[in-house]
């Protein structure tokens, strides 16, 4: 009783939150008025991202994604310049402290309480590509309307970091390819996972980062899971990155009776040659998560050892690899 | 003599349309039923789509909550006006809106011309095994529900409570046996007009207006009262998931639908383009004629609610977290531990490796690192060695380990030097299987050139902890199966244990050990447990070693492998 009580203070609080940090939002160019009733929105921050951008919106453009609500943080690669003549993105700029606005979370939650009310949302970075079950022969409407039919509000994926075999930079990224051509590679079976007794979602750590970087700072591996489909209301926050909601419900996306809930994986393309560049950028401007801890973390793992790919690496074919490996799962869906 | 269609429809109206204007261009007059809900603006639509279109008719609307009254009110006025006005029509078939034909309708007006009489209606009597999913069985029929179960779920079950309590119960009027059924159904004119003339109708009306889900019994049960020729089934493949709604069908299920040679199918996606394209065709036809068979499809729906139910044993992820007490175990297939067999072979390992065929780990829960068969630093699945990262959660990395290798039995070794957070999950795991000879830690500390009082500090250290291990292993809440030995005991007959073992770890080698490993050297060990009890040490898991002896007994197998017959 109590606990949810606080719950709730802390949800009005980023609430507020979010009201605050969205006046430091500029809207560049809004189509919002174009959103109709039961389109599929996409919610994102970028910075500096220009090469990835035109594969990325593709990619959801595919999938169904009707309409992008992006918040360009002061790139200055273009990006802002690009996006603004795409015909389905609306586009804020701000010049704030990414890390300032809980690493671009307070935005989002400003925006997806306007515009996301009733929508089926997905909030992603542009490194992030979302698989669902059958997204080789379904919609992503398709995987949203069988959610609406069962009452299902969140649909949990979790970040499968791909990485190329050889050095990271070993190839460079061309501007419109698919990353997953480089970054082909993942690891199936070093994830640990343990639950949250407060918002009870579930922790999951591991992967090649914390075989790589988090040897002996294990607790420090950055988080890998995510619930990147909500369909939203107007009373929900995102409490940690995409890592997981308030209220807590949400959070709920596992079956704790043995049995298996439907989910997907976010591939994270994360570690492709533009990234040792990234992650110098990202030391100066000290802008990430635990004072860019992870990013120091790579840049001393990977002046000693280059490359993520071990022989147990597994090759990614598509979906059902990773269903089969157990990463995600179809649950009751057929 | 021909087919008619009652379509009872409320979203996806557009499909509907679709779908009616096909079956009524091929001569099978349709009677659409729209839900009273449903805005004005699509309905005007569908009217307009509709338009000219011979033998469609619409009737008077009704109200169609789930689960209630209306969807029954809805199919008694269709299938009057149906009766009314197409006298051509002799079968009459219910259908929904996100139905599909999936073989040509002159097939299914064949089929039924040779049945003229039949009644296909699905309709078990509610003494049936769990026809249901997760709903009331035989209470559908005596209770009374006022509340929504949707919207007013919670009243809904203290009323349901309440009844239960106060032994409260409705009379069934007389001659009505309740059964139930799949709501899609195709009966005779004959049947349907006795349904609707009886003159028992308004007190079979008043009962089951007040019964729970009437259109899954109204039918189901008067049906009995006025047919003699009741084919229990369905002419319209329908499956329902573990929450009792539909599963749907989409685009990749094309070949799944075409095989299953059923006529009607329900429900498809409104977007699957690909199977509206297909079935609405008219070259559907020119397979074989069959008897409806929707087995396969039958199996992966199945499959899909066990996979939700059940799931994959031994698997921890994303979307399957297993509370304590869920599952009988933590791993998802057997595993060996062994414990004190290093210390007493040489090379214990790599012999068992050879004996089993297999690859055999070394101390995967070492203070250092996890020591992988064959030196590995990454193992299966990318599992690394790493001690922080496996002692920060000893259960996900055994687990890992179990589900990365399924098929394939690992085995590893432990002892009272290693990391002991995870001899808890290992004693409540059913798939452990551990062989323990206990006491044998002791033999790297008789070996090792240490000062004595070192050696029995740490002694005694260790003795402590294997003992708070066995006692785990012990436990009767404990799962695993646990064989133990003191090290006396092994010694004295090493073959009969170890041939179990290798019998349990490859059951289909069936043969026997030719080759034992090599056991290590034992002489005066007698003498140092001696030494021990002398400084006020006591060792208690060896057993009894005879003292002053060299504790090596049948000193001629000692240093040399040797044959067993």
């Amino acid at each position: 009783m109590f606990r949810s009580y606080r719950l709730r203070l802390i949800r009005r609080r980023w609430r507020f939150r979010a009201w605050r940090k969205g006046r430091e939002l500029r809207p560049l160019m809004s189509r919002v008025q174009s959103i109709r009733h039961h389109d599929i929105l996409a919610f994102a921050v970028l910075r500096n991202e220009r090469i990835r951008l035109p594969y990325f919106l593709d990619y959801y453009r595919k999938l169904g994604v009707n309409h992008f609500l992006i918040v360009d943080n002061d790139s200055t690669d273009g990006s802002r310049e690009w996006l603004a003549q795409q015909p389905d993105v609306s586009l804020w700029h701000t010049e704030a402290s990414y890390k300032r606005a809980r690493f671009g979370m307070d935005w989002l939650n400003g925006l997806l309480r306007r515009y996301g009310h009733g929508h089926w949302t997905l909030t992603v970075d542009p490194d992030e590509f979302f698989v669902y079950p059958f997204c080789d022969t379904r919609p992503l409407r398709a995987l949203t309307d069988w959610l609406d039919s069962s009452a299902i509000r969140s649909f949990s994926a979790m970040l499968l970091d791909m990485y190329p075999k050889g050095p990271i930079d070993g190839e460079a990224y061309r501007e419109g390819q698919d990353p997953f051509e480089i970054a082909s590679w993942f690891d199936s079976g070093n994830y640990q996972i343990a639950r949250d007794k407060i918002y009870g979602n579930l922790w999951i750590q591991g992967g090649p980062r914390a075989r790589h970087f988090f040897q002996d700072a294990p607790a420090r591996a950055p988080a890998l899971n995510k619930i990147p489909l909500v369909k939203w209301h107007r009373n929900y926050v995102f409490a940690s990155s995409t890592h997981m909601l308030l209220p807590r419900g949400l959070n709920l996306v596992y079956d704790e009776q043995g049995g298996e809930k439907a989910s997907g994986c976010l591939l994270h393309a994360k570690f492709l040659d533009t990234f040792p560049a990234k992650a110098e950028e990202e030391m100066d401007r000290r802008q990430h998560y635990a004072a860019s801890h992870e990013y120091r973390a790579y840049r001393e793992g990977l002046s000693r050892q280059p490359e993520l790919w071990c022989k147990w690496s597994e090759k990614y074919i598509n979906w059902r690899q990773l269903e089969i490996l157990g990463l995600m799962s179809k649950g009751n869906w057929a | 003599m021909t087919v008619g269609f009652i379509m009872l429809c409320h979203t996806a109206l557009d499909r509907a349309a679709q779908v009616a204007r096909h079956l009524a261009e091929r001569g099978c007059p349709v009677v659409i039923h729209v839900d009273r809900r449903t805005r004005r603006r699509p309905v005007h639509r569908l009217h307009e789509m509709l338009k000219g279109v011979p033998d469609i008719r619409f009737c008077r609307r009704h109200h169609c909550e789930w689960g209630g009254w209306g969807l029954v009110a809805a199919t008694q006025t269709a299938a009057e006006l149906m009766l009314k006005e197409f006298p051509q029509v002799r079968h009459v078939m219910l259908a929904s809106g996100s139905c599909l034909p999936l073989r040509p309708v002159a097939e299914l007006v064949d089929y039924l011309d040779a049945r003229p009489h039949t009644d296909f209606i699905e309709s078990v009597t509610t003494t049936d095994v769990g026809w249901t999913v997760g709903g009331l069985d035989e209470e559908r029929f005596t209770l009374r529900f006022p509340f929504s179960w949707r919207k007013q779920r919670r009243l809904f079950d203290v009323y349901v409570k309440l009844q239960r309590h106060l032994g409260f119960h409705r009379n069934i009027p007389d001659g009505v046996i309740p059964h139930l059924g799949s709501q899609w159904w195709c009966l005779t004119r004959r049947t349907l007009s006795a349904i609707l003339e009886s003159p028992s109708r308004p007190e079979h009306d008043r009962y089951f207006r007040k019964v729970w889900i009437p259109d899954e019994s109204y039918f189901q049960t008067l049906v009995r009262l006025y047919s003699d020729q009741v084919e229990s089934r369905s002419l319209t493949l329908s499956k329902f998931d573990f929450q009792g709604k539909p599963h749907i069908f989409y685009d990749d299920h094309l070949q799944l639908l075409r095989r299953s040679d059923c006529f009607i199918a329900r429900k498809i996606w409104p977007h699957a383009e690909r199977l509206y394209a297909t079935f609405l065709s008219d070259d559907i036809g020119g397979q074989p004629r069959a008897e409806p068979n929707p087995g396969k499809i039958d199996r992966l729906f199945a499959k899909a609610v066990e996979r939700r139910t059940r799931g994959r044993p031994g698997l921890y992820m994303q979307s399957r977290f297993p509370g304590s007490g869920w599952e009988p175990s933590r791993t998802c297939s057997a595993y060996s531990v062994f414990e004190g067999f290093a210390d007493v072979f040489e090379n214990f390992d790599t012999w068992l490796g050879r004996a089993a065929g297999m690859r055999v780990h070394g101390h995967l829960f070492a203070a250092d690192r996890a020591h992988f068969a064959g030196g590995e630093t990454v193992y299966s699945g990318a599992l690394s060695d790493g001690a922080g990262l496996r002692d920060r959660n000893p259960a996900a990395f055994l687990s890992s380990l179990i589900w990365n290798t399924r098929g394939e039995r690992q085995c590893f070794l432990f002892g009272p030097r290693d990391v002991q957070t995870v001899s808890e999950i290992v004693a409540a795991d059913v798939n452990a299987h551990v062989s323990v000879i206990s006491g044998a830690w002791s033999i790297p500390l008789f070996k090792a050139n240490l000062n004595f009082a070192e050696i029995r500090r740490e002694a005694a250290r260790l003795q402590k902890i294997e003992l708070a291990h066995l006692d785990m292993l012990r436990r009767p809440q404990s799962k695993a199966r646990v064989r133990v030995w003191t090290l006396a005991e092994f010694i004295e007959n090493p073959m009969e244990p170890l041939q179990t073992i290798v019998d349990e770890i490859s059951p289909r080698s069936l043969r026997r050990l030719t080759e034992v490993p090599r056991m290590t050297d034992l002489t005066g060990f007698g003498q140092f447990l001696q030494n021990l009890r002398n400084q006020g040490m006591q060792p208690v898991l060896m057993g009894d070693f005879p003292v002053g002896a060299d504790g090596q007994p049948g000193d001629s197998r000692r240093g040399r492998p040797y044959l067993v017959r």
